[in-house]
C-alpha cells in the first residue's frame, strides 16, 4: 500500500515566480525507506513543507497515509513526524527537557514510547542534564530524532538529518533508520550526500525542482551504460583538461583523487590512453576499471 | 490543557535560564526609576481655567481682561460654587481655577492690599507649577499699573494652593509614566521576540506539525509574561510607596485591576508584531519605533498634550500608554474611583479586542 503519493505537485516563489517544485510526482509505499538526493536548491526542502502541510503547493495534489496535503491537514499533523533541516531545538533546554516537551505536545508521555527511541536515547542519555546549545552535532540529530519519534509517527520526514554531521555519527544515524524502518514507519528522508543514497530502498535524483530518476540504487546503478575508467596522474588540473579535450572521450569529472571517466569508444585500450596523456607532459598515469557510484550516475543524468 | 501547561513551563524556563532577559525584567524598572527621577521642564499654553468672579468690578474685569489676552490661558468665565471647582478638577476638565473675593477693588483702594486665590491641578506639578507663575505675572503686571498712578503701591496677594500633590514632588507623575514604560517594553518587545525566535530557529516549523492549535503556541507564550510583569508593577510601586515616599491614593486593587487589562493590551499588540515579522530584529525595531517612542513622546508624561499641534494630540489618542498614563495618574495621585476612568479604560479594552481579533485573524497555520 502506498503510504505518500504526489501527483503533479508544483511550488513557486516570489513575484519572479521561480520554479522550486516543477510537477513532481512519485509513490512511497508503506515502511519503505525512501530517498530524495539532490544538491542544494534542488526543490527538496520545499517538498518536505508542501507533504508536511506547513507549506502550499501551486499546483498538483498530494495525500500522506490517505489525507489530502490541504483539505486533511490538521490528521497529518496528528500521524508524521518532522525533523527540519534547521531544526535545532529549544537550546537553553536540557535533553530531557526538550524530549518530555515534545512528548507532551504530541499527547504522549517519553513512557509510553520508549521502546521506539531505546536504541537512539540510550546514546545521549548520559547527557540528559545538558542543554541541548551544549551538545555536539551529532548528539543534536539524534536528540531531534528522538523529539520526532516520541509520538510513534506513521510517516517520518527527515530533511537532511545528517548535514554537519561527521561521519562516525552518519553511519550510526542511518544505522538507526534501518531499525527504525523494522518498525514498519515510513521514512522520507533527504541528503545531499551520495554515499548514502545506497542505504536506501528507493530514490529519487532531483535537480533544480525536477526529478531525474526513481529507482532502486541498485538498478541505478546497473543501468548505467558505460565503462567507467579512475585515472591518476601527477597533475590533476592538467589530466582534467586533456581528459576533456580528448576526442573520444564521453564523461570526465574529478572524483576523489581520482579523474573518473568514459569514452566514446568501447574497444579503447588502457594503452591507448596512456600513450596520449603521455604525449601531453603527464607521468605517473594509472589507469583501472571502477565500480559506478550512484554519483557517477548522477552525474551522467544531469549530462544527457 | 496538560500541553498548555507544558508549554508555560518552558516559557518560563527560557525566561529564568536567560539572564539578559531577567535584567531587562527586573534591572529596568529600577533603572528607570532612578533615571527619570529628574525633573522635566515644559512651556504650557491655552491650558483651560475657569474664573470665579464674587466681586464683579473695575479691578477684577482688568485682571480677567489681561488674563484672557494672555495665550496660556483659555477662559471659562462662570458662575461656580467652590464645589463645582472641585467637581471640575476631578473630571480634568480644568487645569486651574483663580477666585476673586467679594469686594476686591473696594478692598484694594481702601486697604492698599487684596487678595486673589489661584487653585491648580498639582497632579502634574509641572504644569501646576508653570501656570501659577505665570498667573502670578499677570497679577503682578496689574499691580505695577496701579502702582504708577498711585502714591502708596497697592498689595495683591495671591494665595496658591496645589490640590493632590501639595509639595509639587516630580514622583507622582513619573511614575505612571514608567510604569507604562516598563511594560511596554516588557510585554510588547519580550513577547514579540520570543514568538519570533521560535520562527527564526525553526522550533516553530515543528510545533506547527503537531496536533497542538497553533495559536495555542502563541498564548502560552503570553501567560508568563502577564505574571512576570504583574511582578514588575508590584516592584514599581513597592518602590514608589517605600522609597519616594508616594502614597497609593486610590485602590490598590483597581490600580492591579487596570494594570492587568493594559498588560493584556499591550501582549496582543506584541503578538500582532511577532505575527507579522519572521526576524528578531525586527520585531525589536518595530516593538521600539512603534510602541516605545509614542509611548515616551504621546502618553503626557514626558511632554505635556496640551502643548501639541492639534494632529499630533489626535495621534495621541491612538496610543494605549496614553490612556494607562491618566487612569494610573488618576487612581495613583488624585485617588479616584473608577468612576472616573470608566472612559479610558473602556478605550483600553476596544484597543486590546481590535489587535486581538486582527491577531487571530491573520494568524497563519502554516509558513510564510
Amino acid at each position: 500500500m502506498q503510504s505518500v503519493v504526489l501527483n503533479n505537485i508544483k511550488k513557486v516563489y516570489g513575484k519572479d515566480q521561480k520554479i522550486a517544485v516543477d510537477n513532481v510526482s512519485f509513490d512511497v509505499n508503506q515502511g519503505e525507506l525512501f530517498g530524495l538526493i539532490g544538491p542544494d536548491g534542488a526543490g527538496k526542502t520545499s517538498i518536505f513543507r508542501m507533504l508536511t502541510t506547513v507549506l502550499l503547493p501551486d499546483g498538483g495534489s498530494a495525500t500522506v497515509e490517505g489525507f489530502d496535503i490541504v483539505k486533511d491537514y490538521k490528521k497529518i499533523r496528528n500521524i508524521v513526524g518532522y525533523m527540519p533541516g534547521k531544526f535545532s531545538l529549544y537550546q537553553d533546554l536540557t535533553v530531557a527537557e526538550n524530549l518530555h516537551f515534545f512528548a507532551t505536545v504530541f499527547e504522549t508521555t517519553v513512557e509510553e514510547n520508549y521502546d521506539l527511541i531505546k536504541d537512539i536515547y540510550i546514546q545521549i542519555e548520559k547527557f540528559k542534564n545538558r542543554r541541548a546549545g551544549k551538545l555536539s552535532g551529532g548528539m543534536k540529530q539524534k536528540l531531534a530524532l528522538c523529539c520526532a519519534l516520541i509520538h510513534k509517527p506513521a510517516v517520518l520526514f527527515l530533511d537532511e538529518p545528517t548535514t554537519g554531521v561527521d561521519p562516525v555519527s552518519r553511519r550510526e544515524f542511518w544505522e538507526m533508520l534501518k531499525r527504525l524502518q523494522e518498525q514498519k514507519i515510513t521514512i522520507i528522508v533527504s541528503t545531499p550526500y551520495m554515499d548514502e543514497a545506497k542505504l536506501c530502498d528507493r530514490i529519487a535524483l532531483m535537480q533544480e525542482g525536477k526529478i531525474l530518476s526513481i529507482e532502486t540504487p541498485e538498478n541505478i546503478v546497473e543501468s548505467y551504460p558505460d565503462k567507467l575508467y579512475a585515472i591518476k596522474a601527477n597533475n590533476m588540473h592538467a589530466l582534467l583538461k586533456n581528459m576533456a579535450a580528448y576526442e573520444k572521450t564521453l564523461n570526465s569529472y574529478a572524483f576523489g583523487e581520482y579523474a573518473h571517466a568514459s569514452f566514446t569508444d568501447v574497444a579503447l585500450t588502457e594503452n591507448e590512453l596512456t600513450e596520449y596523456l603521455k604525449g601531453h607532459g603527464l607521468s605517473d598515469i594509472e589507469i583501472k576499471k571502477t565500480e559506478v557510484t550512484i554519483e557517477d550516475c548522477f552525474i551522467k543524468l544531469l549530462k544527457s | 490543557m496538560k500541553q498548555f501547561i507544558s508549554f508555560v513551563k518552558k516559557e518560563f524556563s527560557h525566561v529564568l535560564r536567560d539572564r539578559r532577559t531577567l535584567f531587562i525584567l527586573f534591572g529596568m524598572p529600577l533603572v528607570q526609576i532612578l533615571i527619570f527621577g529628574f525633573a522635566l521642564t515644559s512651556e504650557v499654553k491655552d491650558s483651560k481655567i475657569v474664573v470665579v468672579d464674587y466681586a464683579r468690578d473695575n479691578a477684577s474685569r482688568a485682571i480677567i481682561s489681561k488674563f484672557e489676552a494672555s495665550h496660556y490661558f483659555d477662559i471659562e468665565k462662570s458662575a461656580m460654587s467652590h464645589d463645582d471647582i472641585y467637581k471640575s478638577f476631578k473630571q480634568g476638565k480644568i487645569k486651574m481655577a483663580i477666585v476673586f473675593p467679594a469686594k476686591f477693588n473696594e478692598t484694594l483702594l481702601q486697604q492698599n492690599k487684596a487678595q486673589i486665590q489661584i487653585i491648580a491641578d498639582a497632579s502634574d506639578p509641572n504644569t501646576a507649577n508653570t501656570i501659577t507663575n505665570y498667573a502670578s505675572a499677570i497679577i503682578n503686571d496689574y499691580k505695577s499699573q496701579l502702582d504708577k498712578t498711585m502714591a502708596v503701591p497697592y498689595q495683591i496677594f495671591t494665595e496658591t494652593k496645589m490640590l493632590y500633590n501639595p509639595q509639587l514632588a516630580g514622583a507622582p507623575n513619573f511614575v505612571p509614566g514608567v510604569m507604562a514604560l516598563v511594560l511596554m517594553l516588557v510585554c510588547v518587545m519580550m513577547t514579540a521576540i520570543s514568538i519570533v525566535k521560535e520562527k527564526e530557529t525553526g522550533t516553530m516549523e515543528v510545533l506547527l506539525v503537531s496536533p497542538f492549535k497553533p495559536i495555542w503556541v502563541i498564548f502560552s507564550k503570553a501567560v508568563p509574561y502577564l505574571l512576570l510583569s504583574l511582578v514588575n508593577v508590584a516592584s514599581i510601586l513597592l518602590l514608589s510607596v517605600f522609597v519616594l515616599d508616594l502614597p497609593i491614593n486610590g485602590s490598590v486593587l483597581l490600580l492591579l485591576a487596570e494594570s492587568v487589562l493594559f498588560i493584556i493590551t499591550c501582549l496582543t499588540l506584541g503578538i500582532f508584531i511577532s505575527i507579522k515579522t519572521s526576524s528578531q530584529q525586527v520585531a525589536m525595531l518595530i516593538s521600539l519605533m512603534g510602541m516605545m517612542l509614542p509611548t515616551v513622546l504621546f502618553s503626557g508624561f514626558m511632554f505635556p498634550i496640551e502643548n501639541m499641534p492639534l494632529p499630533l494630540q489626535i495621534i495621541t489618542n491612538i496610543v494605549p500608554s496614553k490612556w494607562y498614563y491618566v487612569i494610573v495618574k488618576s487612581i495613583m495621585i488624585k485617588g479616584l474611583s473608577f468612576s472616573y476612568i470608566w472612559k479610558e479604560t473602556l478605550i483600553l479594552l476596544g484597543i486590546t479586542l481590535f489587535f486581538l481579533a486582527l491577531s487571530i485573524k491573520s494568524f497563519k497555520i502554516r509558513l510564510s
